[in-house]
């Protein structure tokens, strides 16, 4: 993860386009200046951030699901729920799956473990809107790229 | 025609907070009932669910859009229904 510039999924684990579910891994960073604030001598994963590591999460597999061709944006944040404290340096499994492909916007759900232990969840909803540009696909590509993501998965559907 | 809207204004009351009493077939989903596009979201959501079918937003927003049709050929709830009649009876057929 590097926070500060939201990035907040380092590695694709699995993706099952037929299964329409994704799980990917997530390290919070020992350090990161979002704990000189969040909290001083008290550093905690911020919960908006763990919202927002589900929300990546989910859009990877919606992407996939679109073939690389539209762009799922958060639209919102259902029934979350922060069960725990995150803390500097644990390492987090993130599991997303599909509830419901609309015309246009998706459902999802997800969940944070650490350790087999389930520290976050909530319902998700997306808008998907075609790329803006085709430098912003390109960009997704190639972070795609960087995380291990399946592409010859998500070419062939 | 009369349960679809039933059904439909239900989801709309309870998705939306507005009391049944005010959602009449005659109602635009936009312009009478304030109901913005997030939403409708939600209201598409659960009208997919409750009738296994997938409304075609985007197609709808594309006419308007285009202005090919009026909004009020798809969000004046009578309007709707019928639409969604038809695309549950073209589910089973």
């Amino acid at each position: 993860m590097r926070l500060e510039y939201f990035q907040l999924v380092d590695r694709i684990v699995a993706l099952d386009l037929a299964g329409q579910t994704i799980e990917v891994e997530a390290a919070v960073p020992q350090d990161s200046t979002i704990f000189e604030g969040h909290f001083p001598g008290h550093p905690l994963m911020p919960g908006v951030l763990l919202i927002e590591s589900m929300a990546q999460t989910c859009g990877w597999l919606l992407i996939g699901l679109e073939n690389f061709t539209r762009m799922p944006f958060l639209a919102a944040v259902k029934e979350a729920k922060l069960r725990t404290f995150v803390t500097p340096g644990q390492r987090l499994s993130i599991f997303g799956r599909l509830v419901h492909l609309g015309s246009g916007y998706a459902v999802t759900k997800a969940t944070v473990k650490v350790d087999g232990k389930a520290v976050c969840d909530a319902e998700i909803t997306f808008r998907i809107v075609p790329f803006p540009r085709p430098e912003f696909r390109a960009n997704m590509e190639a972070v795609a790229h960087r995380l291990g993501y399946p592409l010859e998965i998500a070419a062939h559907g | 025609m009369s349960s679809t809207f039933d059904t439909v204004a239900n989801i709309i009351s309870e998705t939306c907070d507005i009391p049944r009493e005010k959602i009449t077939p005659e109602s635009h989903a936009i312009d009478d009932l304030g109901i913005d596009s997030l939403d409708f979201l939600d209201i598409a959501f659960a009208i997919d669910k409750a009738f296994g079918i997938k409304l075609p937003l985007e197609q709808w927003t594309q006419e308007v859009n285009d202005g090919k049709a009026s909004t009020e050929e798809y969000f004046v709830l009578g309007n709707l229904c019928t639409r969604i009649d038809s695309l549950v009876a073209a589910k089973s057929a």
